[in-house]
């Protein structure tokens, strides 16, 4: 196998968790599945550093590994424990119509990238597609749950797949990267508080709920 | 390095509107801050003047990172730098004595020299970026000072209208620049200029300055804010904006239109001369049905806007005849008549503040008789009122007259449909210079002649010194250009060269004007100044002579009226009504109305009249109907929840990228 096999390998993987996310509709499996996508994702990124004999990429792939496979995970289970929600079972749209969506976006991405990328070759061009698929999917999971933990989780897995168009990419600047990184913090942060407040008030942590709440409707 | 200079005289500027916000609340800051921004401006017209036949040109590593800004000063950006800095001067030097009787200068004070040096930086320009931004910049500015001065409702309405306008201008303009730039990156005009544009698009890139200048400089049927916030700024403002900025309105036209965009096809200069002809009918009709005296002048900015366009859009036309002489002709025209617009614009609004401070009264109804308590401003304000209407020997008739001889060369064009409309076009602008006599001789009688209407009227005081010397100085400027016109042609020439690849003969001493060549007709505003001089000083001898010295007195004819008071005087109305009977009764549907009482009822009968202009019923109304259907369509939208937008912006992006995708 080549050093080109195995990054697609690795990246086919974390597009192929991105189903799995669509997929769980229970909170700790949902969160193991994003740790899960997460370790690919830093798998790939070290790979890629290997293969681009760019050093820098090593610490995004550090970055990676303690922040969204070790650290946010951790935090997420703990919110949800607390929040005792750890055992909700969430169906809005029913999983067959998602995942068909999601391939249909699959193939989005192959296609446009074919075109668009046309240029680049043939390789870094698939790498590009995986990295867009990764994103839309993570889109289309924040449009279809109503929970406020799969949403985050829905970003936070379009954040991956940033990172994987960015190392795909010939690496993106390591300062971009750092920020990215940052914000998922702060989001996480932010995210963790608001959902605290909005189980104390309303107790639940369904979005739908603070909707008839707003003013200057 | 010229541009270096002029480019500090604008930080310069910056800085004193920096300082007035400090001190504006002081009561020697009036006299600083103007006095210091009429120095500048001086400075920056010599430095116009400079280089006018010496480009330069200047890269700041400003603004957006890698384009910056730059700035450049040819023979085009000069001539109309040179009208900028002079308005800006004589405007400066009024307000140092005016700006005394405002009644919140902070309001005002820090704003003018702001303004002076965007409309600078929109001349100086030399990429689409800082030329948009130095425009909205103005457009802001001045909005500013239209809403800041009387925060009286209708003044704000005014703002309004005004802030609207202003905004699709600039949008037209972005749109212009889009057009223009193609898909390439560089924003440079000499980019622009090299790779031309192709002939598909150059009349939506036409229509769309159109909208965008025109809309600033007041063109039907854009025109109607103008009438509007002219007035409702400090009178010295009113003066830069109808006298100045729109000037770099059309400053921003000629550099799209001839300079950018390359050659233009015939058909689109029709577009140019009916547009200016019936802004200029429209413009000066209306100023006739007008008893507010500011709000007079603004309209006949609009007229004299119109006549700017003819003349540029005569260039145009024959310059894609390739009539070089007669496009250079008719350019100059053009030019000239915005030098001389700017210099009795100005001096006609520094008149009609000057009546507003000694009165408190803009309405010419409760005027009259101000020629006995200020005769000087009244000398100076018939001055400018004689140029306006184009009266040799003053400067109004050189620029007006050069607009006819250029429209006389038409028989020389190969197209038919140039052939019958410049002539038409023509008819229109001697209809319109002779209905803005009629109309100043309005403004003059009613205001100074007669009796006073109101005891504001007849304790009058007259106003400061510095004010009359500013406006003896514009009535000087008038003079000048219409006795050696010669004199201020010579500088257009190379804006001219660098446009139409022609330029009007040069003119030496006496400086007469030579439309084409010294073998065709000319124009000698000496002689002129001279015959009529001596024709005056005949008759008066002859008056003198021969006519009866006895002393008599007796009482005047009094119409069959023997109770005579200030009232029965003609007014404003009376004098419009034969021109709003014939004229306006369709153009504005006039209407008369007289209201009898009752018989035994000793209230008095009224007339009343009413005006409708056009535009607003036909154009404005149904356009803020149908934003209003539009905006209540998509007020729902404002109400949904996070993850309908979520997915309103998941499936725009799909849709996007779908198209992406599938796009041949």
């Amino acid at each position: 196998m080549g050093p080109f096999d195995i990054a697609h390998f690795l990246a086919g993987l974390v597009v192929l968790l991105s189903f799995a996310l669509l997929y769980q509709d229970r909170l700790p499996p949902l969160i193991n599945t994003f740790a899960a996508q997460s370790l690919v994702l830093a798998l790939s990124v070290a790979w890629q550093a290997q293969a681009q004999h760019a050093p820098h990429l090593l610490i995004t792939a550090g970055i990676e590994f303690c922040f969204k496979t070790i650290v946010i995970p951790l935090v997420l289970t703990w919110t949800i424990r607390n929040l005792k929600i750890h055992r909700t079972v969430e169906i809005v749209v029913s999983v067959g119509p998602t995942i068909i969506a999601g391939i249909a976006l699959v193939g989005l991405s192959m296609g446009l990238m074919l075109r668009a990328g046309a240029g680049i070759g043939n390789l870094a061009h698939q790498d590009m597609a995986f990295a867009l698929s990764v994103v839309l999917l993570g889109l289309l999971m924040m449009v279809t749950r109503r929970n406020a933990v799969s949403q985050v989780i829905g970003f936070m897995s379009i954040e991956n797949g940033l990172v994987l168009a960015a190392t795909g990419a010939r690496g993106m600047p390591f300062v971009v990267e750092t920020c990215v990184a940052f914000s998922v913090l702060v989001v996480l942060i932010v995210i963790g508080i608001f959902l605290f407040r909005i189980r104390e008030r309303f107790d639940s942590v369904d979005v739908a709920l603070i909707d008839s709440f707003r003013g200057e409707r | 390095m010229l541009i270096s200079a002029a480019l500090i005289c604008q930080t310069v500027l910056v800085g004193i509107a920096g300082f007035a916000i400090s001190v504006s609340a002081k009561r020697w800051a009036n006299g600083i801050i103007y006095g210091a921004a009429a120095l500048v401006c001086l400075t920056g017209l010599g430095i116009a003047l400079a280089s006018i036949s010496a480009p330069s040109a200047l890269t700041l590593p400003l603004g957006l990172p890698w384009i910056g800004m730059h700035f450049r000063i040819d023979a085009l950006s000069a001539v109309f730098a040179a009208v900028v800095n002079l308005g800006g001067a004589a405007a400066c030097v009024f307000a140092i004595g005016y700006g005394r009787h405002e009644q919140f200068p902070q309001r005002v004070l820090p704003f003018v020299p702001a303004f002076l040096a965007a409309m600078n930086l929109v001349v100086l320009a030399d990429d689409a970026f800082t030329f948009l931004l130095s425009w909205e910049c103005m457009s802001l500015l001045s909005w500013a000072l239209v809403v800041s001065h009387d925060r009286t409702n209708e003044n704000l309405r005014a703002g309004l209208i005004y802030m609207a306008m202003a905004g699709l201008g600039t949008l037209a303009l972005f749109a212009t620049f889009a057009l223009l730039t193609g898909p390439g990156a560089d924003f440079t005009f000499a980019a622009i200029r090299s790779h031309g544009i192709s002939p598909a698009l150059s009349g939506v890139v036409l229509g769309l300055a159109l909208l965008g200048a025109g809309s600033k400089a007041g063109l039907f049927p854009l025109h109607a804010w103008l009438p509007l916030a002219h007035p409702a700024a400090p009178s010295h403002v009113s003066a830069l904006m109808s006298g100045v900025m729109t000037k770099v309105a059309v400053y921003g036209f000629v550099r799209i239109v001839f300079d950018l965009m390359g050659p233009v096809d015939w058909r689109l200069s029709i577009v140019v001369i009916v547009i200016g002809a019936v802004t200029a009918l429209l413009g000066v009709l209306y100023a006739l049905m007008q008893h507010d005296l500011k709000r007079l002048l603004a309209y006949h900015t609009v007229e004299n806007i119109g006549i700017i366009f003819v003349g540029l859009g005569l260039a145009l036309a024959f310059r894609s005849s390739g009539l070089i002489a007669a496009a250079a002709l008719a350019f100059t025209a053009a030019l000239f008549h915005v030098f001389n617009h700017s210099l009795f614009k100005s001096l006609l609004f520094f008149g009609a503040s000057a009546i507003q401070n000694a009165t408190g009264e803009r309405d010419m109804d409760r005027l009259g008789g101000l020629i006995h308590a200020m005769p000087q401003t009244a000398f100076a304000f018939l001055i400018g009122a004689a140029a306006i209407s184009a009266l040799p020997p003053l400067n109004g008739f050189a620029s007006e007259w050069m607009v006819f001889q250029a429209a006389f060369q038409s028989a020389a064009l190969p197209q038919w449909g140039l052939r019958l409309i410049i002539p038409a076009a023509a008819a229109v602008l001697a209809l319109s210079a002779a209905l803005a006599a009629a109309c100043f001789v309005k403004a003059f009688g009613i205001t100074f002649l007669g009796r006073a209407r109101s005891d504001a009227s007849s304790s009058a005081k007259e106003v400061d010194r510095t004010s009359r010397f500013a406006m003896f100085a514009l009535a000087a400027g008038c003079g000048v250009a219409g006795i050696a016109p010669g004199l201020f042609t010579n500088l257009l020439r190379p804006a001219s060269q660098m446009l139409t690849q022609a330029a009007t003969p040069f003119a030496t001493l006496p400086a007469p004007l030579t439309p084409i060549a010294a073998s065709h007709n000319t124009y000698n505003g000496l002689v002129v100044a001279l015959g009529i001089a001596i024709a005056a000083g005949l008759i008066a001898a002859v008056v003198k002579a021969f006519a009866n010295r006895r002393t008599r007195r007796s009482d005047t004819w009094d119409c069959g009226h023997p109770e005579i008071n200030v009232h029965a005087q003609y007014t404003a109305g009376s004098f419009a009504q034969p021109i709003r009977r014939v004229y306006a009764a369709f153009v504005f549907r006039a209407r008369e109305t007289v209201q009898l009482p009752p018989p035994c009822d000793l209230a008095p009968a009224r007339l009343e009249t009413s005006l409708i202009d056009p535009v607003w019923k036909l154009l404005y109304a149904p356009v803020g109907r149908s934003i209003s259907v539009v905006s209540g369509r998509l007020n729902p939208f404002q109400h949904l929840t996070i993850r309908y937008y979520l997915g309103i912006v998941f499936v725009t992006l799909v849709v996007l990228l779908t198209v992406l995708a599938i796009w041949p």
